[in-house]
């Protein structure tokens, strides 16, 4: 099955939205993007694992987790992802960071992402929008005189950090 | 040690120092007075920040001056890129899980 995959960038606004298509009912889909059982199963880019160390996924709630590396199972580096709104089936807003192994900040950087939902007759739909803030990257930027061609410089990307920082 | 650029501009102390020698070339004890931090850790950045390929060395007199390569922070859209592979890649394993789940459900 050919599945559909979106990729854009707005740089301007410092966002990043995907569009995929998943095989599967919108049921299994929520489930996947919302208990840590299966989010650990995909999240992290081979060969690192994710390890959720606290989930609650309800309004308020949060999502702490680390990435582990075959060489190094002790990582210093976690990612907290605090539910803010959840409309369940439907679609779910989270503030995404870094933070210690107590779930506290690190770093300014934060991202807001969007993520909803929409079934189809085979597939399911999900869009994501993830908005990146980032004031010490703005500044740099914006001195350096990058504004439109480097503004994705704002983006702090903290998937791709957790991933390859920890790993050095 | 090979670096990528992103891991200079992951560090808000190095994002400061960018922010710095991007107007005027300076040498490390310049750069240090804009910290609050042990001209060791200085340049420990400043060395990280070579690494990158990020920083452009002049002598005058007995002083090293400092400057960026503007030119490479332009590998920013290089990275975006790497990240689009990586989110597409993190799906193709989704697609893997929801697999083996339905299958299980059978």
């Amino acid at each position: 099955m050919n599945l559909l995959f979106d990729f854009t960038v707005d740089k301007a606004t410092k966002t990043i939205y995907v569009t995929r298509e998943f095989a599967a009912d919108l049921d299994l889909v929520w489930d996947a993007f919302t208990k840590s059982e299966i989010l650990d199963q995909w999240t992290a880019p081979k060969p690192w694992k994710v390890r959720t160390k606290e989930m609650e996924f309800r309004e308020g709630g949060r999502w702490l987790y680390t990435m582990v590396s075959p060489e190094n199972e002790n990582p210093s580096r976690y990612s907290l992802v605090d539910f803010i709104e959840i409309h369940p089936k439907t679609d779910f807003s989270t503030r995404n960071c870094f933070a210690d192994e107590n779930g506290i900040q690190q770093g300014n950087s934060f991202s807001l992402v969007k993520n909803s939902f929409k079934p189809g007759p085979e597939t399911t739909t999900v869009y994501i929008e993830k908005k990146f803030d980032d004031m010490a990257t703005l500044e740099l930027l914006v001195s350096l005189g990058f504004k439109e061609g480097l503004a994705a410089g704002m983006m702090n990307l903290d998937d791709y950090f957790a991933s390859l920082v920890t790993s050095k | 040690m090979r670096r990528d650029i992103f891991q200079a501009i992951a560090d808000p102390t190095r994002r400061a120092i960018l922010v710095l020698i991007a107007v005027q070339a300076m040498t490390p004890n310049a750069i240090a007075e804009h910290f609050d931090i042990t001209r060791q850790s200085i340049s420990k950045h400043l060395r990280i920040l070579s690494e990158c390929d990020l920083l452009a060395q002049k002598q005058e007199g007995r002083e090293i001056f400092y400057e960026l390569k503007i030119e490479k922070m332009k590998e920013v859209d290089v990275w975006l890129d790497q990240f689009r592979k990586i989110v597409e890649e993190r799906f193709q394993q989704l697609d893997q899980v929801l697999f083996t789940i339905k299958n299980k459900k059978k």
